[in-house]
């Protein structure tokens, strides 16, 4: 499953530790939410990149007060179909703040891209290596939003107000 | 009307480009037929039992006459020659081709129409009161807080794939002419105490096999926070709606399982960590919206001017016309004309392409250019001067759409039931064609006034039974077409959901229910003016059990 990151294909660095797999020594790893939050300051305070892999059915506000020591987060999605994690995320970066590395895992596909990279995701495990190899395309698609989001981009009733509004107001600001 | 921009424009046209990608891929086999469900159920179109069939939006019912040629055009090149209005005021095609399909988007789109989020689970086509901006009991235009929140939601990042899908409706007049609380979200414009003006907000309305009427959870909302809430809402839904269960999945469900409070106070908490962020609107934004609707500009006329008196005097079928299907404006001299689109004997909400045509070219001559569709699925003309109604009704009826039975027994609403739709159970509209066919006699129809009757094909209930004055839902037992029968519905500013009055009778014997149901409203009636509704509300539905089931 290829990894993308910065619109580019790139090796994972993370080894996962999953269930009580052992935690290799000085490796940038992740680890499950249970066994995260038993050991949180633990795992933080080790040398070397923390991640933890969330599950779509628990509030990432039990997350909050880590944020500032994890070095990644990643959210899943069990199916295409099932958008909870875009939640989890705009959450994560707009009200929580989180300015670490946000990860997509699961049923991750190239129809998703454009609207888990507004959603504030910056790297993505693409279940077909075809859609990872389009990514930068396909992650281009649309240039133009309706809403605010996380990845900052002006919608465009703020692009229009910025260049004098509908023709209407215009007309009424000339007379 | 709402004048798209570059920008509007452009993202249409990426939709399209987007589309054909993915149609390509799907014919190529590189997407799977599952992987392709959610792709192109994002852009309205669905497999049906006979071809796939498309959905196109028309934002809160407001068409251009360039518009519905554009229409019309597609019903001729890509599907067999008409279309369907629904009760969501959108059309669809019922017989088009998937190669085809991204063709017919690309010509619609020229005319900015497109079938985003007319399925999915998204936030689908947002609805309004069909007379927006001509009512006369309004306080604003909805259209313009509809037009908000369509831009708003379209293409939404995070609410793209929620639990299902989710309706948002907006009114704001008196008088509730977009069934206000049987939506997932509705907004009714009020003003407060203090005379600023804002918004009641309802949540986990809908139909379907669990009927719900919305609760409201705050009734006074400032417009300035309309997004943000809206948005609160979502994301609540969004997080805890079920997923586990299709038939439970609705916002409805949530609202219902939490307690309306609860919900309430957990959209509260999350509304306030966001209401004084982006999403607040000051009065730049809502006149920038504003100011892309185009209004007439109407002339001053004479109101009821006596050509219009004289002509309903010399012509006795105008006169019963103009009775029915004509109703008051807000500018003096003009009219909203209503065109029926339940002719006898045909399918409701259906229109060819001739006749889409041909009304366009009306609504150039009479009604500056606009058409309205109206979730009773017909169709409106809605800036007619008084004048123009005698040669304006005869070339309606010309094209046979000046039918003068709007609201009454044979205005009936139906979804399109087993006859197209891989959902039904039951077929819905020969029996909104036998019943039409049995109550042809326009002055009984006249008689028995204000009454209305929807037909569902199954417990999705798109032909909206439970809010019918006369609810039919078709059913299945043992390989047989029955239908269940419910009285007392209402979808206005008083809603109610109709009931049951027992077993479910089979297909050869609906039309002659409805004739015993009528026949004792007429008994049953305290005076000749008490509507059908209203006898039902007052003596329930036992006497007109007794009366249908006396002899079955």
């Amino acid at each position: 499953m290829p990894l993308v990151k910065s619109g580019q294909i790139v090796e994972d660095r993370y080894v996962r530790a999953l269930d009580d797999a052992p935690i290799p020594d000085g490796a940038p790893v992740i680890v499950q939410a249970a066994r995260f939050l038993a050991d949180a300051a633990e795992l933080v305070a080790r040398d070397a990149p923390i991640g933890v892999l969330w599950p779509n059915d628990r509030r990432v506000a039990e997350l909050a007060p880590w944020l500032d020591e994890l070095a990644l987060v990643a959210l899943h999605f069990p199916k295409f179909k099932d958008g909870r994690a875009y939640s989890q995320a705009r959450l994560l970066r707009e009200h929580y703040g989180y300015r670490g590395e946000l990860r997509a895992t699961g049923d991750v596909l190239r129809d998703q891209f454009q609207f888990l990279l507004r959603a504030g995701f910056d790297s993505f495990e693409v279940r077909k290596p075809a859609d990872a190899l389009v990514f930068a395309a396909a992650a281009a698609r649309y240039s133009v939003f309706y809403q605010p989001s996380a990845d900052g981009r002006p919608p465009a009733l703020r692009r229009r107000l910025q260049h004098g509004g509908s023709p209407a107001v215009r007309t009424r600001e000339a007379v | 009307m709402y004048l798209y921009d570059d920008l509007d424009r452009t993202l249409v046209a990426e939709r399209v480009a987007d589309f054909r990608d993915q149609v390509g891929r799907r014919l190529s086999g590189e997407l799977t037929e599952d992987e392709f469900k959610p792709l192109r159920l994002m852009n309205g179109v669905y497999l049906q039992l006979h071809a796939y069939m498309l959905r196109i939006s028309i934002p809160y019912g407001t068409l251009s006459s360039a518009q519905l040629r554009k229409l019309a055009h597609v019903a001729r090149t890509y599907d067999r020659g008409y279309g369907h209005f629904t009760t969501r005021t959108n059309i669809q095609f019922h017989w088009i081709k998937l190669e085809q399909l991204p063709n017919a988007m690309a010509d619609l789109a020229s005319v900015g129409m497109h079938g985003m989020q007319t399925s999915g689970n998204n936030v689908r086509n947002v609805t309004t009161d069909q007379w927006a901006g001509v009512a006369p009991d309004e306080i604003e235009d909805p259209r313009i807080y509809a037009e908000v929140i369509r831009q708003h939601v379209t293409l939404h990042p995070e609410f793209s794939f929620m639990p299902r899908k989710f309706k948002i409706a907006v009114g704001s007049a008196a008088h509730d002419r977009a069934a206000l609380r049987i939506h997932d979200l509705a907004l009714r414009l009020h003003r407060n105490g203090a005379g600023e003006l804002g918004f009641e907000v309802m949540v986990g309305g809908g139909l379907g096999r669990t009927p719900f009427l919305a609760k409201t959870i705050k009734p006074f909302l400032l417009k300035r926070d309309v997004l943000s809430y809206v948005e609160a809402v979502l994301r609540t839904y969004n997080q805890f709606g079920r997923r586990d269960n299709i038939w439970k999945a609705r916002i409805k469900i949530l609202v219902h399982d939490l307690g309306a409070e609860a919900f309430a106070k957990e959209v509260e908490t999350e509304w306030r960590t966001i209401k004084d962020g982006p999403l607040a609107l000051d009065n730049a934004v809502f006149a920038e919206i504003a100011g892309r609707f185009r209004y007439p500009d109407y002339v001053p006329l004479d109101d009821a001017p006596r050509a219009l008196a004289e002509a309903r005097r010399a012509d006795r079928a105008f006169d019963v016309w103009f009775g029915n299907s004509v109703t008051n404006h807000k500018v003096p001299g003009y009219c909203i004309v209503t065109l029926s689109l339940k002719p006898e004997g045909g399918t409701p909400g259906d229109a060819t392409a001739e006749q889409m045509d041909a009304i366009a070219d009306l609504a150039d001559r009479y009604s500056f250019g606009e058409i309205r569709v109206g979730h009773e699925q017909n169709l409106t003309l809605p800036h007619v001067a008084q004048r123009d109604l005698p040669a304006l009704w005869r070339k309606l009826a010309d094209i046979g759409v000046a039918t003068p039975n709007v609201n009454l027994i044979s205005d009936i609403i139906s979804c399109p039931g087993l006859d197209y739709c891989s959902l039904a159970n039951a077929r819905s509209i020969p029996i909104a064609q036998q019943i039409a066919s049995r109550f042809r006699d326009r002055n009984l129809a006249r008689e028995l006034g204000r009454l209305h009757i929807n037909i569902s094909g199954c417990i999705n209930a798109c032909g909206h039974h439970h809010v019918g004055h006369i609810g039919i839902l078709g059913v299945e037992k043992n390989g047989e077409e029955f239908y269940q029968i419910t009285l007392g519905g209402k979808a206005d500013e008083d809603a109610k959901l109709g009931t049951l009055i027992g077993p479910a009778v089979p297909f050869a014997q609906v039309a002659d229910v409805v004739e015993d149901i009528a026949a004792a409203y007429v008994e049953l009636r305290e005076r000749p003016d008490e509507l059908f509704i209203d006898t039902v509300q007052r003596t329930g539905v036992e006497p007109f059990k007794e009366r249908v089931y006396a002899t079955r």
